[in-house]
């Protein structure tokens, strides 16, 4: 606390001047107004698939309903997945991570802040141009892992696979230009004395999905591209009849969508991994066990694609190796469990709403983990798979973990990041709420998968017995929705009347609390220096920090009081601080991009319109990439000084 | 000038990196760590399908269409800007500007010449009746070296860039990390010619 409230006379205001108001944020730079950006629209993106998750559970409510047409089911099916995956979940992540990473290791922003404004625009247009889809003939209706050959055109005349492709393919860049940012900025901007070994756990975890996301997503851009000129430029890549290979879509598209799913999960368990200790006052047990055994998990994700594929056909042996493979994840994942659980054993653990959240995810998760057990042995998956058993299984996962582990993380950082505290009981009673809804919602799915029960049927009749489960999964969803206005409510209330945040309302351990809420634009006026995995309790109890001296920091260099957990360093401070300018270069870029993706969406059948919009898309974008080029030479430090 | 155009790693960068190495370097060599997978996904398709090609009624024979001549030149034309360009980094490094234009401009007419020896194919085999859509050699074949292709020419745009950037600002310090970053990507996109020419033209 004491550095943050320091003044910081060596601030150096950024070559061009920040612009208030809208302008601000259409032309920022900064990682935690484009964290916040992220948020917002993951959150908004989130919503609307929820409503149509929402549609989907009132159609399945009660049998031979006709609320939905199958055309219209089949189009909500594909956009709630292809949502809450692509723009709910994993912008979530990234939004609390480019909020929180810089903060965490002591940098005073993302190693390339234009890229990052570029990755937020990105990432919103191609949001947007996925729900352009709805109105000009209709979204796509294949699936969120839309299987070949029903993508062809002939299967899907209109134009939403190409809207699939195209918005994908704008959120896929992206998130690689986030991911590049990420890795530059964990691996390179660390504060002195924030060695690998001392890093938030969180920190690890994003460094872990950064490295997986440059891996994984370019084998779904090339399918991707592959299925866009199957579809206009005459290519039979997909096309069974004519010599292509449906199957090679699935090895594709598997060998990024498994992966994703550990993209989806690992940033929460690092959420998970800070929040515990925070709230058990106890350091995490087995730091270094927590962090290696994500880059394990990141690892192993790559090599067990086919355990989707068990119906397929690959022959007993591949499946053999794909399941065996499969069940290896459970170690390291199993690891994390345990010492998550040992750090609570005998903590004094303080109950809030981020807390309970906590326990949410690893409860939720571990029934997920064992249905997903199930799953991956091939004889049984071939049982439940395409049944609602995996819907269940994949929502344990991604809700009862994900999300459930997104919400310790907001209430966790919401007082950093505004400044104000959100209503703590409101917030308990949104848990208990969505905790015993989510339950209702999706455990009965378990139950109507094994009875039989095939995913993605727009109705079922009477006599199939599935009437009950299905009410209590509509009911339970209808619950849901409740817990999520509730939130809405509190964060919209909290943000204007909330109780202000101190710096460090949690006792937290970690480097973002040691300045103001919500942080200065430089974060840091001095750089922090780094003694060891919890710099700030070290400050703040400097006995528990010779206490537990052998954590992290060297023997013999022990922190006593005068040499407490970070000293700014004389030298740094002497430096003047640059900021980066603002810059409407990224949006101007983006903009660029996206209609240059409308183009090649009707370069097939418009083709002079479409090749005049492309024209036009990369004029726009040329521009951008002039200016952009200006103001990074304008903001260089060696023109500053 | 000559010193302001050298690399000075901790005398020029502001803030201090934690692994030694410019952050721009660390960025574009995981970019092309991503893209090594972007590739070994379309050469991997490539070869997934040659087998299925063969056995196929409209089978096209790539030793039919093939000219080892013509691609042997255009690897040897890469693989020389990939020395043109070592060339232009180390004149750069020395602050020397006028060998700097030399090799940097050799390098990009180098690339077009690549450029446009694939078009020179690509329309030839046009003509031969070999097309995205006449066999599946076509379709993986096109999808693979054009994107190859295009990746060339977003290259030399790279080198152009760069090339008018120096000349606007000759005395940034940062002339030099610029052209090593835009080499990093050149040279990749060599490496993957040569790949695809051993395993496609080749074998
Ligand atoms: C608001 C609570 C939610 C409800 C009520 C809900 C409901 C459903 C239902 C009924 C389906 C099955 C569609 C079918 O197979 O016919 C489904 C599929 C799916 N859900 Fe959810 N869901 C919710 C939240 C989430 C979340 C948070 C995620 C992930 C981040 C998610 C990801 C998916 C995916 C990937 C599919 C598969 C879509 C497909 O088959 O193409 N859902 N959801
Ligand atoms: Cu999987």
């Amino acid at each position: 606390m004491a550095i943050a409230e320091r003044t910081a006379g060596t601030v150096s205001p950024p070559s061009v001047s920040v612009r208030p108001g809208w302008a601000g944020w259409l032309s920022t730079t900064d990682h935690k107004r484009i964290g916040i950006m992220y948020l917002v629209s993951a959150f908004v993106f989130f919503l609307i698939g929820g409503i149509e998750a929402l549609l989907m559970r009132i159609q399945l409510g009660v049998p031979d309903n006709t609320f939905l047409t199958p055309d219209v089911y089949n189009q909500m099916f594909t956009m709630h997945g292809t949502t809450m995956i692509f723009l709910g979940l994993m912008p979530l992540n990234v939004g609390l991570g480019n909020y929180i990473v810089p903060l965490m290791i002591g940098a005073r922003d993302m190693a390339f802040p234009r890229l990052n404004a570029l990755s937020i625009w990105l990432f919103i247009f191609g949001g947007l141009m996925l729900y352009v889809s709805f109105f000009v003939g209709g979204a796509p209706n294949v699936g969120w892992f839309a299987y070949a050959p029903l993508t062809q055109k002939q299967f899907a005349p209109t134009a939403g696979v190409d809207y699939w492709i195209i918005g994908i393919g704008l959120t896929g860049v992206a998130s690689i230009a986030g991911a590049l940012n990420f890795i530059v900025t964990i691996l390179n901007m660390r504060a002195p004395g924030m060695t690998l070994n001392r890093m938030p756990l969180f920190v690890w975890m994003q460094l872990v999905v950064a490295f997986i996301l440059i891996f994984a997503f370019p084998v779904l851009t090339v399918a991707t591209i592959q299925l866009l000129f199957d579809r206009h430029f005459g290519t039979r890549f997909f096309l069974p009849n004519l010599g292509g290979d449906a199957v090679l879509w699935q090895h594709l598209f598997w060998f990024f969508g498994h992966p994703e799913v550990y993209i989806l999960i690992l940033p929460t368990m690092g959420i998970i991994s800070e929040v515990l200790p925070t709230f058990s006052r106890k350091p995490i047990f087995g730091y270094a066990f927590v962090a290696y055994s994500g880059v394990a998990i990141g690892f192993l994700g790559f090599l067990v694609w086919a355990h989707h594929m068990f119906a397929v056909g690959l022959g007993p042996l591949a499946n053999a190796f794909f399941g065996a493979a499969s069940f290896l994840i459970a170690v390291p994942t199993g690891v994390k469990i345990f010492n998550w659980l040992a750090t609570m054993w005998q903590g004094s653990l303080n109950l809030t709403t981020s807390m309970l959240y906590a326990i949410g995810f690893i409860s939720m998760f571990i029934i997920g983990g064992i249905s997903g057990i199930t799953l991956a042995s091939p004889p049984i998956n071939v049982q439940q798979t395409d049944s609602y058993y995996v819907v269940a299984h994949m929502h344990y996962v991604l809700f009862g973990g994900a999300i459930q582990g997104i919400f310790a993380g907001v209430f966790y950082w919401f007082p950093k990041m505004t400044g104000r505290m959100l209503n703590e009981r409101l917030g308990k009673w949104q848990f208990w709420l969505m905790l015993i809804s989510f339950n209702l919602t999706f455990f009965p799915m378990h139950l109507s998968g094994n009875e039989g029960m095939p995913r993605r049927i727009y109705t079922y009749e009477a006599e199939m017995g599935w009437n009950l489960w299905n009410l209590i999964s509509t009911i339970g969803a209808l619950l849901l929705a409740v817990a999520f206005l509730l939130f809405l409510w509190n964060v919209l209330t909290s943000i204007r009347r909330g109780p202000i945040a101190p710096a460090d309302p949690w006792d937290g351990a970690t480097l973002e609390w040691a300045v103001s809420s919500p942080p200065p634009v430089y974060n840091f006026a001095v750089t922090p220096r780094v003694r060891s995995r919890r710099p700030l309790w070290d400050k703040k109890y400097p006995h528990l920090h010779e206490a537990n001296g052998s954590h992290g920091a060297p023997a013999g260099r022990l922190a006593g009081p005068l040499d407490d957990g970070f000293e700014p360093e004389t030298s740094a401070a002497m430096e003047p601080i640059h900021l980066p300018s603002p810059t409407y270069a990224p949006l101007i870029v983006s903009v660029g991009i996206m209609i240059l993706g409308f183009g090649i969406i009707y370069l097939g059948d418009f083709g002079l319109i479409a090749a005049s919009a492309m024209l036009v898309g990369l004029l726009i974008m040329a521009t951008g990439i002039l200016s952009w080029v200006r103001i990074s030479h304008v903001d260089s430090p060696y023109q500053a000084h | 000038m000559s010193e302001s155009s050298m690399i000075r790693p901790h005398a020029t960068t502001a803030h201090h990196t934690s692994l030694g190495v410019d952050n721009r370097k660390l960025g574009v060599w995981a970019f092309i760590g991503s893209e090594t997978l972007f590739f070994a996904t379309l050469i991997t398709t490539y070869f997934v399908f040659a087998p299925v090609n063969r056995a196929r009624p409209d089978f096209q024979d790539p030793r039919e269409f093939l000219d080892i001549e013509l691609t042997t030149v255009l690897a040897s034309i890469l693989l020389a800007s990939s020395l043109t360009m070592v060339l232009a980094l180390s004149a750069s490094k020395r602050g020397d500007r006028r060998w700097f234009t030399t090799w940097l401009l050799a390098t990009v007419g180098l690339g077009l010449a690549f450029i446009g020896g694939q078009v020179y194919e690509f329309n030839h085999l046009y003509h031969e009746g070999l097309t995205l859509s006449s066999s599946l050699f076509g379709t993986t074949f096109f999808v693979l070296t054009g994107f190859h292709g295009t990746h060339v020419a977003i290259g030399v745009i790279w080198l152009l860039s760069v090339f008018f950037k120096v000349r606007t600002y000759p005395n940034s310090p940062e002339n030099a990390m610029d052209v090593e970053i835009a080499g990093l990507y050149w040279h990749f996109v060599d490496l993957v010619w040569v790949a695809i020419f051993v395993l496609v033209y080749l074998i």
